[in-house]
């Protein structure tokens, strides 16, 4: 047993927390890139591309992230790859981030009223300058508050990265439980560390949304 | 070249198959529990005295803005130093209760703010008391708003459950690992988890947009004859 005291535990974990801050936003610009790929595949209307999104979606939504980890994880193990902690979590949690983001982008979209896209067709806008022109600047108006209450989502995901062995804050809170067998002080710091992360982020979501409203 | 071996996997069928009960069994209780544990914090939150709503609104965003593994963890093994020493089973739905309360707080009280204010007013003119009011006229009539964003939590809480194999619950993903420590198809064990977390949830899903308006918030039997 190792004596620690609080404040080298937080110290401590405030390390570990760097981890988790450059896992999240690896997962969610990762997530954003490939969330916009489906989004934009699934608008283009191609034969069949609505349907293998939705199935993607659907996949991502309903299943456990810790069992997506853990098919990332021994799946490319099973290529005989050499899989790291990095690799693995970051891998799984950019897919988990993008099936939710092309949804939530989906929807931002769909909230673009028809007449919208007719006009644009009625300009002879071609697909990318209708998207980039008359569809985008409407949705990503709407989109931005839901996306920013993603990043939350996201960041509590990044606690279960500590399963397979990447470590940051959860983990380093299990290592630092097994040497002092402090687990009530020390899950409390962590929690509180993961409260630190999110809750800025939370409330700011909040407040877009509510300016949102206010503008409408 | 990749050999799968999905055969050595399904071999543990009853494996599981109990698994997938226990999954199911937590998540009915923490459904139960987590949606009424909803319903009294956002009654507290839109109802009641200041100190109350403050308590409430902490609860919810203590929970909401930390990471279900870790409100697990807190509790099986962080409160047995304060002497509650619990079962691994008592603390996952526990967990998933505390978990899906916040959430579910948060989504019915969406659902009570939209409650039109005439029916409030109709309701007082009937000399309905405050408890009446809540629980005839502005209850149920909510819950129906948000049950498809109520049904969605709690599959998400249901597909969180697999964390709790963690601290050795015997839900799916604990079979799963089991099955790999055996014969170490890692890849097959998880697969086939994933496979049946799909199913579960989607029964699950089908199930609850079934029973809500049925049981929960249908309409209100007629009380005179």
């Amino acid at each position: 047993m190792i004596e620690f005291s609080v404040w080298q535990i937080l110290g401590n974990l405030l390390l570990a927390a760097r981890w988790t801050v450059a896992l999240s936003l690896l997962a969610f610009v990762g997530g954003g890139l490939v969330g916009l790929s489906l989004l934009v595949t699934r608008l283009r209307g191609w034969p069949g591309a609505a349907t293998a999104v939705s199935a993607y979606v659907h996949v991502f939504q309903g299943t456990p992230l810790l069992i997506q980890l853990f098919l990332a994880y021994f799946g490319l193990g099973l290529f005989g790859i050499d899989v790291s902690p990095w690799v693995a979590a970051g891998g799984a949690l950019t897919l988990y981030a993008s099936a939710y983001l092309a949804e939530i982008w989906r929807g931002c979209v769909q909230a673009v009223p028809r007449g919208q896209w007719e006009a644009a067709d009625s300009l002879a806008l071609n697909f990318g300058e209708k998207l980039r022109h008359v569809i985008a600047p409407q949705a990503l108006r709407i989109a931005v508050a839901p996306t920013v209450g993603f990043l939350v989502q996201v960041i509590k995901g990044t606690a279960l990265a500590s399963i397979i062995g990447f470590v940051e804050l959860t983990k380093t809170g299990t290592m630092i439980t097994n040497a002092t067998f402090r687990p009530f002080t020390v899950y409390a710091c962590v929690a509180l560390m993961y409260f630190a992360l999110c809750w800025p982020v939370s409330a700011f979501s909040r407040r877009l949304e509510r300016s949102m409203r206010r503008d409408h | 070249m990749v050999q799968l071996d999905f055969a050595a996997v399904l071999a543990d069928w009853p494996l599981l198959l109990r698994g997938a009960a226990l999954t199911l069994a937590l998540t009915a209780v923490a459904a139960v529990l987590g949606v009424g544990a909803g319903i009294a914090c956002a009654r507290a939150r839109t109802h009641g005295p200041p100190a109350v709503r403050a308590l409430a609104a902490g609860y919810v965003e203590l929970v909401r803005n930390t990471p279900f593994i870790v409100q697990l963890f807190f509790i099986y093994f962080g409160l047995p130093s304060l002497g509650l020493r619990l079962s691994s089973e008592t603390a996952s739905i526990i967990a998933m209760t505390l978990n899906l309360g916040a959430y579910a707080a948060e989504i019915v009280r969406a659902g009570i703010d939209a409650t039109p204010p005439g029916q409030l007013e109709a309701a007082r003119s009937l000399a309905m008391t405050e408890r009446q009011v809540f629980l005839r006229v502005v209850l149920p009539p909510s819950l129906g708003r948000v049950w498809p964003a109520m049904v969605s939590q709690v599959v998400i809480v249901m597909l969180g459950s697999a964390v709790c194999g963690q601290i050795a619950a015997q839900e799916l993903s604990y079979s799963a690992s089991l099955i790999m420590s055996r014969n170490f198809r890692s890849f097959e064990a998880n697969f086939v988890a994933a496979g049946l977390y799909l199913a579960m949830a989607v029964l699950l899903r089908q199930a609850l947009a079934w029973a809500g308006p049925r049981w929960l918030f249908g309409r209100i039997a007629p009380t005179g004859r």
